[in-house]
């Protein structure tokens, strides 16, 4: 097994405070290897960019982190928790350790800024002792990294087109050389030529720099190609996890299942494909039991009773579900 | 542009023609202060396509490639350039104006759209029954009885007991619903046309099936004839009976949808399908497909829009635009490639 690098233990996110909160993110544990694509997969309002921006402290109010912990392996094999950090020293880990791209990148590069400005403003801020000259010279290399000619290093956002955008978004996430990048959702936005022209250049920076990827999008047949092990969230908890084709084969969990069933394929046969009834669950009003049970085909009677717990099953898997209560034990 | 409209299309799918497109063209004009040369995005050049009775027919393309600028065009809410718009068989081009408001309403009884953003697209402060209502009244198919003709209306999109949805307002429901509603408020019109604009991109995932296989049952029952507009070329094979791919606000191939997706023959539609997703891929293979992206609308390359993208283009495609070259069995590609094929 590859070493661990960073882990969530029980992360409780909630919207608001007191008797009207809402829990948006509900018990989750997940472990992140190094070097690895993690994907984290779910509908919107699941919950999966809620516990990006939770586990990083990341989150505006009202969100609030209302329990559990979130782990960190430093290099010289200690640990820290980032949610119970000095700011200060949280500061210093952000963006060197771990760093983020955020949705939308249209919306996150300043457009009265040239991205060069940009891009070395965060070199300034994180490496002391760095010259002018130097940190120029760092940006048009992280340009080139990420497949953009470096005379558009001048460039305002608005001179370039989405794709490019958001290459940027991730040239500046790479500029401190993170040991963890978060994307939420980095792609969504982008047309599919492009799409997979950035996810090609992604995977591809992994494997030379050796970094691992939280990788969150609804698109769970974009995460079978592209991650090694997928994450299920289904109304803020992770319902299944296991390695990426083990996952697109056989899903365990109806709600994974569901979801593959969801997205017509373009090779093979022409099936008929039903989607999932029902809508996701309003987080106020949570259903008794298994968050899934009114809309699963399969629900049994213990479902609308217990909440099923995330347990490890043979295989390296995980699956919260009474139909596998193997995996509860 | 489009010398060659294709009569073998007629010749094998035997369906009437409702709504057709012929050559349709629109350029959006840029005011650039202190200039006299007038400029244009030219973001729908010479698009010419068949809608038939009882089949769904999709059009699929990039962002920014034109598609919903054609639906706009086809629902006449925007003024042609050029080009012509046919109802079964007659022009029903609208002009603008006061004394065209009678002929746009009889044109808006036959094709309705629905869009993409079903939270926007409905009111939030009038309830469902008002939305209903008032299309009803507006089209003149309220019936004597008020209250059948909007459970009929709701009971046709899966939204029973009606009464459970009738007074409720648009917050109230999920997006899948809202959808559902937006679907019932065009139905209310008894249109023979439903233009659907990216209907399932901005719901759910887990839902998107549901609201699709709800136009295809529709499609069936009332014999619509309903245009598809989509990114998603998977779904494009799913629901489509036909497929017609965009490019820049071009036509570059069209078809049967099982011959488009599985035997592409534009290199832009290669270049699409080989750019879905796909879990089977063994592992991420490096060949460097599609590299560029799409150009200015403004002043498009000449000859064939794709050409500096194009892995295969040869002299003549930047000189030359390609004319549509038939492939057999209504397939059609306008690409230089199959030049000697076709002839």
């Amino acid at each position: 097994m590859k070493d661990r690098i960073l882990e969530v233990r029980g992360l409780d996110v909630d919207y608001g405070l007191g008797p009207d909160a809402v829990r948006a993110v509900r018990d989750v544990d997940l472990t992140l290897h190094r070097g690895e694509v993690l994907g984290l997969a779910g509908e919107s309002g699941s919950g999966k960019s809620t516990l990006a921006y939770g586990m990083t402290r990341l989150l505006p109010p009202p969100g609030v982190v209302a329990g559990g912990e979130v782990i960190y392996h430093l290099d010289d094999g200690t640990t820290v928790d980032l949610l119970r950090m000095r700011d200060a020293d949280l500061r210093r880990l952000r963006w060197a350790e771990i760093a983020i791209v955020f949705q939308g990148a249209i919306n996150s590069l300043n457009p009265v800024q040239r991205i060069s400005a940009q891009l070395m403003d965060v070199l300034k801020a994180h490496s002391a002792g760095s010259t002018p000259q130097s940190r120029q010279d760092r940006a048009r290399e992280l340009l080139s990294l990420v497949g953009i000619a470096s005379d558009r290093l001048h460039s305002y956002p608005h001179q370039l087109s989405g794709g490019m955008r958001q290459r940027v978004m991730i040239a500046m996430a790479l500029a401190l050389e993170p040991r963890v990048v978060i994307m939420d959702e980095p792609t969504t936005a982008l047309d599919v030529v492009v799409q997979r022209q950035i996810l090609r250049t992604l995977v591809g920076l992994r494997e030379r720099l050796g970094f691992s990827v939280v990788f969150i999008t609804h698109d769970l047949s974009l995460l079978a190609e592209f991650s090694d092990r997928i994450a299920i969230m289904y109304a803020g908890q992770v319902v299944e996890e296991a390695v990426s084709a083990d996952l697109y084969r056989t899903p365990l969990h109806p709600y994974s299942d569901g979801l593959l069933r969801s997205f017509p394929a373009l090779k093979g046969p022409r099936r008929e494909l039903s989607g999932i009834p029902g809508s996701p669950p309003d987080l106020r009003m949570m259903p008794s039991g298994c968050a899934f049970h009114p809309r699963c085909p399969r629900a049994l009677d213990v479902c609308d009773e217990q909440v099923p717990v995330l347990g490890q099953s043979r295989d390296n898997r995980s699956v919260a579900c009474w139909l596998h209560p193997v995996a509860v034990s | 542009m489009t010398a060659e409209v294709a009569p073998a299309v007629s010749g094998t799918i035997s369906t009437e023609i409702v709504l057709e497109a012929d050559g349709l063209t629109k350029h959006f004009p840029i005011s650039a202060p202190f200039s006299r040369t007038k400029k244009a995005v030219r973001a729908v050049e010479g698009v010419s396509l068949q809608l038939r009775r009882g089949h769904v027919t999709a059009l699929v393309g990039e962002s920014g490639s034109g598609k919903s600028t054609v639906a706009r065009l086809l629902a006449q809410l925007y003024p042609l350039t050029s080009g012509e718009i046919r109802l079964h068989g007659q022009n029903v081009a609208v002009q603008r104006g006061w004394a065209h408001g009678r002929k746009f309403k009889a044109y808006c009884r036959r094709v309705q759209m629905i869009f993409q953003d079903p939270f926007a697209s409905l009111n939030p402060v009038h309830t469902i029954r008002y939305h209903l209502t008032r299309a009803l009244t507006i089209h003149g198919n309220r019936g004597d009885d008020l209250e059948k003709s909007l459970a009929d209306l709701l009971t046709r999109v899966h939204l029973t007991p009606a009464d459970r949805y009738l007074d409720r307002y648009p917050h109230e429901l999920s997006g899948g619903q809202r959808q559902r509603v937006a679907i019932a408020r065009a139905l209310a019109a008894s249109p023979e046309v439903l233009l659907a604009d990216e209907p399932v991109s901005m719901l759910d995932v887990s839902i998107r099936l549901g609201v699709l296989n709800l136009l295809r049952d529709l499609k069936e029952r009332l014999h619509l004839s309903i245009l598809y507009i989509t990114h998603d070329i998977a779904s494009a094979r799913y629901f489509a009976d036909e497929t017609v791919v965009m490019y820049a606000g071009q036509v570059v191939e069209g078809g049967d949808s099982e011959k488009v997706t599985q035997k592409p023959a534009h290199p832009y539609t290669q270049l699409l399908i080989e750019s879905a997703p796909d879990p089977d891929r063994p592992a991420v293979e490096e060949k460097d497909g599609g590299s560029g992206e799409p150009p200015s609308l403004i002043e498009p390359p000449p000859g064939c829009r794709f050409h500096p993208r194009c892995p295969f283009a040869m002299d003549v495609c930047r000189t030359d635009v390609p004319p549509r070259f038939e492939l057999g069995d209504g397939h059609f590609a306008a690409c230089w490639l199959y030049r000697e094929e076709a002839a």
